[in-house]
């Protein structure tokens, strides 16, 4: 067994075991807990609307606009440049459609008719590279800035690193840099995602799942007592 | 041995000077070459002493020798390459038995230093009867006239990577020229065949310069392998698209759509073959139909089957991520009931 084909098979498997179950475990574990009942007359009764919160948390305040705007703007660099590298890239969506049909027996295409659209190769370069230099932005901003540095730990530097990987690894074969055969770069390519994949549930990736259910118990604790959105 | 100019050689065959300049012209720009460097390649090429060359073909199928050949046809790259004083060669010499290895020893001699040495077919390291010239195992003749060589050109996957004999399991323990020779430079001129083009390509740099080419990590002429096939394919902008044949025999198949979902190794083969083309430039193989199967590249027969896509992953089944599922939410489940109990415990006390 090669590199590759160890990147391909036993890899991949477990990094999506690992993944899935650590992703159960923390979502449930946290989702299952007793939430104390509030005595207390509510506010006001219309608590759906704290999940407006959702919405209101993912746009800069325009009071602390000056402090957060670096933040904001590299974070939506980032995940946006990331996300639509990740799936609309035709290699990824091959990717995708064949664990799908490894799976459910079937992809996209056989459930519904329809085609998975792709990005030309030429924007999913740009978006890796706008995705590449916003985290390396924001890993110079949590440096230099003394109340960033203080609060930031090993779970902070390491899912950077790990979030890093794939991207650079991806350009890398992309690109076929470093003078190593493709095969070589897919397969690091390969192993860098599945330590993403490994590491995503146990570190502050797993934000991708909570952050949303935080906004949303958030928003809805405030409006039960009626604190201004 | 008689070493005529080139030039002299390929006029008394009948080649026209805008037939030759025509290949210079060519074989420049595949060298990446400025154009104003034409007449001095010409130049250089029509003066050029025919250099002794030794092939030694080892663990091969000949069709290297077929390629460079073209049995079908005289080309002027077949000239150009008649042009060079093939001293030995088992397969196109017309001597045979002592007479050839008297021939090839003569040549070694007085050339010793000076002679370009190609091999074809990779070199078993087992059992010496796997392969044997005139009672000598590969490994000694190749040993033997490497010492003597002032460069030696593997030509094809064999001799540049070990190819097919080399392929798992590999039973004659076969291996590169690079694997045995380590003193001398070596060009990588892989392809099962490599493009004819490519090979005199080679040549002709060699004997234009007098010295050679500027190779890749692989060891082989970075101006015919700078590239990728899926580089410079016409079906690229149908990749592009996402437009891709799903079987070799659906509508976007006839439509020539891109390859990749039914194997093509495109991406991660280099090789000039969409630019140079086989067959006096007619076609390659995507513009016959069928996905590249990555022949230029290392280890090219064990990197699974040649209609799998290159995205694919060897996922088993749905039952492990079934029993993923169930583990997660059973140790989710646990650790909430655990919480719940803490909590409890917590606000009773």
């Amino acid at each position: 067994m090669n590199l590759l084909d160890f990147a391909r098979g036993p890899a991949l498997q477990w990094s999506l075991v690992i993944f899935v179950v650590g992703v159960l475990w923390r979502l449930l574990g946290m989702l299952l807990l007793r939430t104390r009942k509030d005595l207390s007359k509510p506010r006001r009764d219309a608590a759906w609307k704290g999940l407006r919160l959702i919405a209101l948390r993912s746009w800069p305040r325009k009071e602390f606009l000056g402090g957060t705007a670096f933040g904001e703007v590299m974070g939506y660099a980032f995940h946006i440049g990331f996300l639509l590298a990740l799936f609309f890239y035709v290699p990824h969506v091959l990717f995708f459609a064949d664990i799908s049909r490894g799976l459910l027996g079937t992809d996209l295409h056989g459930l519904t008719g329809l085609h998975w659209p792709t990005l030309p190769n030429g924007v999913v370069t740009l978006l890796s590279a706008i995705s590449i230099a916003a985290l390396v932005a924001v890993l110079i901003h949590r440096i230099v800035n003394p109340v960033k540095r203080l609060i930031s730990n090993f779970d902070d530097y390491f899912s950077w690193l790990v979030t890093l990987g794939p991207l650079v690894t991806g350009m890398a074969a992309f690109a076929h840099l470093g003078g190593w055969p493709y095969e070589r770069l897919l397969a690091v390519h390969l192993l860098a995602a599945e330590l993403l994949l490994v590491w995503f549930p146990f570190g502050k990736l797993m934000h991708a799942f909570t952050i949303f259910v935080a906004r949303g118990s958030t928003g809805m604790l405030f409006e039960r007592k009626g604190a201004s959105l | 041995m008689s070493s005529p100019l080139l030039g002299e050689f390929l006029r008394s065959r009948g080649v026209t000077r805008r037939d030759f300049l025509q290949f210079c012209t060519t074989t420049a720009a595949l060298m990446g070459l400025s154009p104003a460097l034409v007449p001095r390649v010409a130049a250089a090429l029509a003066q050029a002493r025919r250099p002794s060359v030794i092939w030694l073909p080892f663990q091969e199928c000949t069709g290297c020798t077929e390629s460079i050949t073209r049995a079908h046809g005289s080309t002027l790259e077949s000239l150009i390459f008649q042009g060079i004083s093939l001293d030995y060669q088992h397969t196109l010499q017309a001597a045979a038995g002592d007479a050839a290895e008297r021939a090839r020893e003569t040549a070694m001699q007085e050339n010793w230093g000076r002679y370009l040495l190609i091999v074809d077919g990779s070199i078993p390291t087992g059992n010496k009867g796997f392969s044997s010239i005139a009672g000598r195992d590969n490994l000694s003749l190749l040993q033997e006239a490497a010492r003597g060589a002032a460069a030696i050109v593997a030509l094809g996957s064999c001799a540049a990577f070990g190819g097919i004999p080399g392929a798992n399991p590999n039973p004659t323990g076969a291996v590169p020229v690079s694997a045995i020779v380590k003193d001398k430079p070596i060009i990588n001129v892989s392809g099962c065949p490599p493009i004819p083009v490519v090979i005199t390509g080679v040549l002709t740099q060699y004997l234009t310069f007098g010295k050679l080419p500027e190779l890749d990590a692989l060891g082989r002429p970075r101006s015919f392998y700078g590239q990728t096939i899926h580089d410079r394919c016409y079906r690229r902008p149908f990749y592009e698209r996402g437009q891709f044949a799903d079987s070799f025999d659906d509508e976007g198949a006839r439509q020539g759509w891109c390859l990749y979902k039914l194997g093509c190794r495109g991406p991660t083969t280099h090789n000039a073959c969409a630019t140079v083309k086989w067959n006096d430039g007619t076609s390659f193989p995507i513009e016959a139909g069928h996905g590249c199967i990555g022949c230029s590249e290392p280890g090219f027969w064990d990197k699974g089957g040649f209609y799998q896509p290159l995205s694919t992953g060897q996922w088993g089944s749905a039952r492990t991520l079934g029993v993923a599922v169930g583990v997660g939410t059973a140790l989710g489940v646990a650790s909430a009931a655990l919480a719940r109990k803490r909590q409890k415990d917590a606000e009773g006390a």
